[in-house]
């Protein structure tokens, strides 16, 4: 009985902060079923008086969202499908490959984590403007496509894969790659589960870097539109926030599956920042 | 000796794509963002090259007597300063409330807790900018109900970075909890049941036990936190532009108008360099204070 | 050419997701890129129709640019070559895109077209599209600034007529002031705005810059006069020393008799009907800017249209200029947006001309003159504002003033002058 009190404190307290969490949340989707004009009074409705889904008809028929919903769609599986490709064998190959020069290599690559990408940003942008990868997806996709973090992170969880596995393998007569392809990657699952989500939740939610990059709006990205939206029509809070349903909850619905390896990679990526 | 030929040769070829990729598209362009930032690239550069002039280090001295740069310098370090402390304050109390043994559904709250976290930044801030909304905003409601008068939350120059800061929380208190958490699983329990003998209130446990095992995490969490914060951009871009009266501009966002509204890119590449010496000594500030904390 | 654009556009819906979709598709018929900013994007999309029945194998795709964004998106774009092949300009930024050599000649296109000619324009509008002698843009619509103000508040005071010249504009605010009392003034001039002391600048003979735009001219006779006015207004303690952010609701405020002079564009127009109480309409009046003596310039602003040098399409394009400038696109396109029309004739319409507070603008338009034509100006205006704005609030003097400017202009055209003295082709 001396433990109810707390008890009731305690879970209460927790009760008070999800709901500050996901009030916003909640009331993003409730007014996205308001109709024109309706959350604009005072005091503002929490719910919608009959629900209408007038906003997301405007938004898809007239602003035409479908489009960056597949421009977002597509870079963000594009971006994760290369981040796997090449983080996963380099981070392999940082862990358990003995070639000259490794150590060096990979300090320098951490080194690069204390500069703030925005540095680069100007430069790049002359680049790819050279290389003809400005305004289209290959200026979005090829930053994206290897990073430290990820390599990072493979590497971490690949150093725990015995050497004698792959030894035995060698030993047999197996191939690098075959190694690779048929002892590593089995193994490496779970981390690629991790690193998937991450690069998948990162492309998406992006903003900087594809507004400076894509010009024409039919290669926005939601956050890009969302924000030139936001600019234009402001007064009409129901489609804006049609809008950030719709940007929000496939990432939302992502994590909640795949929460449990989202949260294995925040920690390994923040043991060794 | 075939076995250690081919591992050296598949090692290269295994990174090679990734470092090749690396280097090209980030460290080439570091090093040239340091060279642009010695020039005097503009429009005229980018209408003909020939009008690109090496000007020295004459960006950085005008940048450091632009009082503009400063107050964007000042508007961030307000920033880090008010929501690094207020984030890992809300992130702790979170982390110590979730690992509480009195907990029910602990999957369901740590869940919702961390959702802002993933939430996309564009569309949460816009969802933001209703809710301070100074007249129809459901936050000026509610504290009208408490008797607090309306604030004009991001019209005012004195709320908009605070309203900011909020927000910011908000969006990220999440992450720093999930860290606390597995940190505080890492304190021995009989460290908490030798206290519990010895007669300690729960708060002297907290001051005793719980924050001396933390130390560690929090001065890596605060140091993730503040590189984070200092690079705040899509927040001001959103929700207030900048204003109201510059009063949200930040390091980051002075250098987006610089670099591409105006197209002075040797200056806006200045602008990134002394962001990231800002966040290096910030950083090496931050180790040097844990380090003394934390020693002998 | 055939004409398929409901196929194409089908045909564009399913392929956007995979690269094919930045790649250029098919053509069956042309495709013609239009970029237009804000609330003009949005509208001008409802009037395309019209021109693909008119212009059968084109099609228009409008793309709306928030204005806020406008210009960073602009440059982006022509760095990145992903500009369009015709595009709304605020007329302030073409000598900048001028000097990138990004916007295409049009003297030719005008010297052939029985619909544009340059006689039908407000000659002050028409000179800003003109960088280095070459036309670069067709005015669109058109925006000067002059006064708002208290009808009755002024008939109060004891003037029938709006003042028409500074002194009696002087002489006017006094009286105001002493009747509305020391809790209210008789003009709003918001610090953070250039554009009052601009007009004011411009009603002189003095030019802004000297030396072929190298430098500033902000220590001439002329300029000092303009500065010194704008100061006594606040020395005298006719204006607040406040930015329009610290007013609060303007119309609540004006409609309250907190201030009674206002210098403010077009758009408000709208606004103050829309926004001051019906049985208020008749307390507010337009009128145009006094000059130092009788009436006096104003400000030559508004949008024009350019057809961008990248284009493949440049005659479609002009045929879109030439369809947006015939006087029922003009006229229709002040319907939707309030923008006043550029060509003189559209006037004509009486909604239009027959209103008095537009027809003070039909008057300013016609003494509207050119900013100067650097592209550094913006950058230019802006500093001079914040000087000017140190002046008021900190007590500076106007020769220390205008020293300040001067000193700040120079600094920003130092890479101009730098043009000039290589013989880079820095636009004059």
């Amino acid at each position: 009985m001396k433990r109810l009190l707390p008890a009731i404190a305690v879970n209460g307290l927790l009760v008070i902060a999800a709901i500050l969490a996901l009030a916003p949340l909640l009331w993003m989707v409730s007014v996205s079923f308001m109709r024109p004009g309706e959350a604009d009074s005072f005091p503002p409705p929490l719910l919608p008086h009959a629900p209408s889904l007038a906003a997301y008809r405007e938004l898809f028929a007239r602003q035409g969202i479908g489009r960056n919903f597949a421009n977002s769609l597509f870079l963000a599986s594009v971006a994760t499908a290369l981040s796997l490709t090449f983080n996963v064998m380099a981070g392999y190959a940082f862990a358990k490959l003995r070639f000259a020069g490794r150590d060096r290599v990979f300090q320098l690559l951490l080194g690069a984590l204390v500069i703030p990408g925005q540095v680069a940003m100007i430069p790049l942008f002359l680049m790819l403007k050279t290389l003809g990868l400005v305004n289209n997806f290959g200026g979005v996709l090829v930053p994206a496509a290897a990073g430290v973090f990820g390599i990072f992170l493979v590497r971490q969880y690949a150093l725990s894969i015995p050497d004698e596995l792959l030894e035995a393998a060698r030993v047999d007569g197996a191939s690098e790659l075959r190694i690779f392809r048929s002892i590593v990657l089995p193994v490496l699952g779970p981390i690629m589960v991790t690193l998937a989500t991450f690069t998948f939740l990162a492309t998406w939610n992006d903003f900087m870097w594809p507004l400076i990059v894509l010009s024409d709006d039919r290669l926005y990205t939601l956050p890009i539109a969302l924000a030139s939206l936001s600019r234009e029509h402001v007064q009409d809070a129901e489609l804006m926030m049609a809008g950030a349903v719709v940007t929000v909850a496939p990432v939302l619905l992502l994590f909640v599956v795949l929460q449990r390896f989202y949260i294995r990679g925040l920690l390994a990526g923040s043991v060794k920042g | 000796m075939r076995g250690q030929i081919g591992s050296q040769r598949a090692g290269w070829l295994f990174v090679a794509p990734a470092v090749a990729i690396i280097g090209v598209f980030f460290f080439v362009p570091v090093l040239a963002a340091f060279v642009l930032s010695l020039t005097d690239f503009d429009i005229y550069s980018l209408a003909d090259l020939h009008n690109l002039r090496f000007v020295g280090l004459r960006n950085y001295v005008d940048l450091l007597v632009n009082p503009l740069f400063w107050q964007a310098v000042g508007n961030t370090l307000y920033f880090v300063g008010l929501g690094v402390p207020l984030s890992i304050a809300a992130s702790l109390g979170a982390a110590l409330l979730l690992d509480s043994r009195l907990v029910r559904f602990k999957p369901f709250f740590r869940t919702a807790l961390f959702a802002p976290v993933v939430t996309t930044l564009v569309a949460v801030a816009v969802i933001w900018r209703y809710l301070l909304h100074a007249r129809y905003g459901l936050i000026n409601y509610a504290l009208g109900e408490i008797g607090i008068g309306p604030i004009d939350w991001l019209g005012d120059p004195h709320w908009a970075m605070p309203a900011i800061v909020i927000f910011a929380v908000w969006k990220n208190f999440g992450y720093n909890m999930i860290i606390f958490v597995a940190g505080l699983q890492t304190i021995p329990q009989d460290l908490y049941e030798a206290a519990r003998i010895d007669g300690a209130s729960a708060l002297r446990r907290f001051w005793h036990v719980t924050l001396p095992g933390l130390g560690p995490v929090i001065l890596l969490v605060s140091l993730l936190t503040i590189a984070g914060y200092l690079q705040l951009f899509a927040e001001p871009y959103v929700m207030t532009q900048g204003g109201p009266g510059q009063a949200t501009v930040s390091v980051l966002y002075f250098m987006y108008e610089q670099g591409f509204k105006w197209w002075n890119l040797g200056v806006a590449s200045a602008v990134a360099f002394l962001l990231f010496v800002l966040m290096l000594g910030v950083t090496v500030l931050q180790l040097a204070i844990g380090r003394r904390g934390g020693g002998p | 050419m055939s004409l398929r654009p409901s196929r194409r556009a089908a045909l564009g819906q399913l392929a956007a997701g995979s690269l094919a979709a930045c790649a250029p598709s098919g053509r069956d018929g042309e495709v013609l890129r239009f970029w237009a900013m804000g609330r003009e994007g949005e509208v001008v999309q409802s009037m395309m129709p019209a021109f693909e029945r008119a212009n059968p194998g084109v099609r228009v795709e409008v793309q709306q640019l928030p204005w806020s964004g406008a210009h960073a998106k602009l440059l982006t774009a022509f760095a990145g070559g992903g500009l369009p092949d015709l595009c709304q300009m605020g007329n302030t930024w073409l000598p900048e895109f001028t000097a990138l050599g990004a916007v295409e000649r049009l003297d030719a296109r005008v010297a052939g077209s029985q619909v544009v000619r340059a006689a039908d324009n407000f000659p002050g509008i028409w000179r800003t599209n003109v960088v280095d002698g070459g036309l670069y843009g067709i005015p669109w619509y058109v925006d000067s600034r002059l006064l708002f103000y208290r009808r009755d508040l002024l008939a109060r005071a004891g003037y029938a007529a709006p003042p028409a010249s500074w002194a009696q504009w002087l002489e006017a605010m006094t009286a105001i002031k002493r009747l509305v009392g020391p809790q209210n003034y008789a003009a709003l001039l918001p610090l953070n705005e250039y554009e009052p002391l601009l007009t004011l600048a411009l009603q002189q003979d003095d030019p802004l810059l000297r030396d072929r735009g190298g430098r500033g001219n902000f220590q001439s006779p002329g300029f000092k006069r303009a500065l010194g006015f704008y100061a006594e207004i606040f020395r005298r303690g006719l204006a607040p020393a406040a930015a329009d952010t610290q007013i609060g609701n303007l119309y609540d405020e004006f409609a309250r008799g907190y201030f009674s002079f206002y210098i403010s564009g077009p758009w408000n127009l709208g606004e103050f009907s829309r926004r001051l109480p019906a049985d208020r309409q008749d307390i507010w009046m337009t009128a145009p800017m006094p000059g130092p003596a009788g009436p006096g310039a104003g400000i030559a602003g508004g949008s024009s249209l350019v057809v961008l040098k990248g284009s493949s399409k440049k005659a479609a394009a002009w045929r879109l200029i030439e369809h947006l400038s015939q006087v029922p696109a003009q006229t229709g396109f002040w319907t939707l947006t309030g923008d006043l029309p550029a060509r003189r004739d559209a006037w004509a319409q009486p909604a239009l001309g027959g209103d008095p507070r537009a027809a003070a603008f039909r008057a300013q338009l016609e003494r509207a003159k050119a900013a100067p034509q650097a592209p550094e100006w913006e950058r230019i205006a802006t500093e001079m504002q914040l000087v000017a704005e140190q002046m008021v609030t900190k007590g500076m003097s106007v020769d220390a003033a205008a020293a300040e400017i001067d000193k700040r202009a120079d600094a920003l055209l130092e890479k101009h002058r730098w043009m000039l003295d290589h013989n880079r082709g820095a636009p004059a």
